[in-house]
């Protein structure tokens, strides 16, 4: 460090795809995070001007109030099929598809499998936070076994209502996509991986390669009725042994 | 104007989207419209548009927001139950404000009822099938020369007022050959400067109906969307009156019961029985002026529907009393009678 006087140097800096909004997102939110890895990969391959991101019906509602680029809705569940609409009358675009469990697992899972299978050339970004977040926390696609929800009050029973679904594992029986990765962002190592694969799976569209799919596994401490401390506990301890963090497939 | 050809409805449809410069169709396969997509999966490709066979009719409407969000003239086809699933999507795009050109060529119902034509599909496309406040216009073509130029007539309505409109036949139409004189292409342009394409050079756009806050967004939406259709009222309107100025009696049909109703009008007229057609043409908006009109002295009112009578009320809500109104319909893909019809108004005069 230099003595007084001296001219400091920025070394970290918001990305120039981030707006500069308040977050309406909870404390200890992996949402916040997952859109920071995103702007930065958007800036470091210059592509803002390049992308169209399609926020889902979740938590992550108003993503395109935060991610600085065109911005377009879908219902809840379809945002590979309106990402599929955008991205075949532009195909020199990227078209990110951003989407939570309920989202991508149950209400959309027919959308989000046939567009992998299609090979679309799209980015689809899963954020596995094992709850439903926005509509107060029941049971999602992901919510873990025996864990407590507002539908699952005596904690999730699998001989009731099945297993936690592994979305890489399923994606990765179809012969398309391009590449395939589970991170999570409940530590600084895993949010550099994350990010990693994050910018490969943008990259990949932009230079016309086909389906990317990256898993995050993410906190919800409001909904999961913990603080940020144990929210991470959760993902590193109970969901990361079930939904092996690691690449899938990358061609 | 080409010379005339012979094709199928549901044929002329695809051929007049494409001279309607739409690129893009996403579908599901449903009968009785299954040439559509057959059609423009083989048509698509030479002018290098984009066909794409979604894995429902959910996927479809949806993949229909994208290319319509992105600036492109899109369509999607359907028969009575597809539709049904594209409702969710319908509402969407017409809160995101995003034009589309759906057709439904109804089939009996409800449920999976049968493949035949059927007409049970007004409610849905003139009430709103889908949530909110929101309205699709319909037309309502009876012959397959209207297919096609009603379907060029649809692209620009959808891109003038930025609304969804649906084309409403039915399986007889659409699977029925005549001959057709393919139209020009209308040439209308319209601007879209809030279509999404990368924020180059420009300030990032977003496509969407959501309005977290109701008083100054919202609502003010809602407001707009009715502003809209007031005008769409105002402009867009169509009937056709056939032989009303002298008539006694007025029968009122759309699509494929006005071809029958007219059957039936030659038999009656022949026989010296004054009996004018009223026929819509948009659905909704609903001709309420035009059909006053020609409703004015009549001593008696017949609609006829392939449906239990939905149109009939839209029918009385325009007469509102002034008109002593009669209903005939056949339903589950049965064809109103003609006989039946002439029975029926040579007994009004009785
Ligand atoms: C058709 C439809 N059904 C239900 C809802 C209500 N809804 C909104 S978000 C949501 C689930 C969101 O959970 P998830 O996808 O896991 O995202 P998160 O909020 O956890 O980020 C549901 C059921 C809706 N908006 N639309
Ligand atoms: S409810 Fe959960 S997912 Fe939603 S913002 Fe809060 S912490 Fe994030």
């Amino acid at each position: 460090m230099e003595s007084k006087g001296a001219q400091f140097e920025y070394i970290y800096e918001k990305p120039e795809s981030l707006r500069e909004v308040k977050t309406h997102y909870c404390p200890g939110c992996g949402h916040g995070i997952v859109h920071k890895l995103i702007a930065e990969s958007m800036d470091e391959l210059e592509i803002q001007d390049k992308t169209i991101l399609v926020a889902p019906v979740g938590c992550s509602v108003l993503a395109y109030n935060y991610i600085d680029a065109d911005g377009c809705e879908a219902a809840h569940g379809r945002a590979p099929a309106v990402a599929t609409g955008l991205k075949r009358v532009h195909p020199d675009k990227v078209v990110i598809s951003y989407q939570g469990d309920g989202d991508l697992l149950a209400i959309g899972t027919a959308e989000t499998i046939h567009a992998a299978n299609r090979g679309e050339n799209i980015t689809v970004i899963f954020v596995n936070n094992a709850i439903y977040g926005m509509t107060g926390g029941q049971m999602a696609p992901t919510t873990m076994d025996k864990q407590v929800t507002k539908t699952t009050p005596y904690g999730r029973d699998t001989s009731d209502v099945g297993f936690p679904i592994r979305a890489c594992e399923m994606l990765a029986t179809l012969e398309r996509p391009v590449f395939i990765e589970r991170t999570s962002v409940h530590d600084v190592k895993n949010i550099r991986k994350a990010k990693k694969a994050i910018k490969k799976a943008l990259q990949n569209q932009a230079e016309g390669k086909g389906y990317s799919f990256v898993e995050v596994l993410s906190m919800c401490p409001t909904n999961w009725g913990v603080d940020s401390q144990t929210a991470v506990a959760f993902v590193k301890d109970t969901m990361a042994p079930y939904y092996p963090l690691g690449n899938f497939r990358d061609r | 104007m080409s010379d005339k050809i012979l094709m199928k409805g549901n044929e002329v449809l695809g051929e007049a989207a494409i001279i309607a410069g739409c690129r893009y169709y996403f579908g599901y396969p449903i009968t009785p419209q299954n040439e559509v997509p057959a059609y423009m999966a083989r048509r698509l490709p030479q002018v290098d548009g984009t066909f794409l066979q979604a894995e429902s009719e959910i996927a479809a409407i949806n993949m229909v927001f994208g290319a319509s969000a992105a600036g492109a003239r899109v369509m999607t086809s359907s028969s009575s139950p597809g539709i049904s699933l594209k409702q969710e999507g319908i509402s969407y795009l017409s809160g995101a404000r995003l034009p589309a050109v759906v057709v439904n060529m109804m089939r009996g119902g409800p449920g999976l009822g049968n493949i035949a034509g059927a007409q049970g599909d007004y409610y849905q496309a003139t009430r709103g099938g889908g949530n909110g406040d929101y309205r699709t216009v319909a037309l309502a073509p009876a012959t397959v020369q209207e297919i096609a130029d009603l379907t060029i007539k649809s692209f620009d309505i959808a891109d003038k007022y930025r609304v969804v409109v649906m084309l409403m036949g039915d399986g007889f139409l659409g699977q029925m050959a005549e001959g057709v004189s393919l139209p020009e292409p209308s040439n209308q342009k319209f601007d879209k400067p809030w279509a999404l394409s990368g924020a180059e050079g420009r300030e990032p756009n977003i496509v969407a109906s959501l309005r977290l806050n109701p008083e100054d967004a919202l609502e003010k939406l809602n407001d707009e969307l009715q502003a809209t259709y007031t005008q769409i009222e105002e402009n867009e309107t169509m009937s056709e009156s056939y032989m009303t100025d002298d008539a006694d009696y007025l029968l009122v049909a759309y699509g494929m019961s006005s071809r029958i109703c007219r059957s039936a009008l030659r038999a009656l007229r022949k026989e010296g029985v004054k009996v004018g057609l009223f026929r819509p043409i948009t659905l909704w908006p609903f001709p309420e002026k035009e059909l006053q009109k020609a409703a004015e002295g009549k001593q008696k009112v017949l609609t006829v529907e392939m449906s239990a009578g939905q149109m009939l009320e839209d029918v009385k809500l325009s007469l509102n009393g002034t008109a002593d109104i009669d209903f005939y319909g056949r339903t589950a893909g049965m064809l109103p009678d003609i006989d039946e019809i002439v029975r029926r108004v040579k007994n009004y005069g009785k």
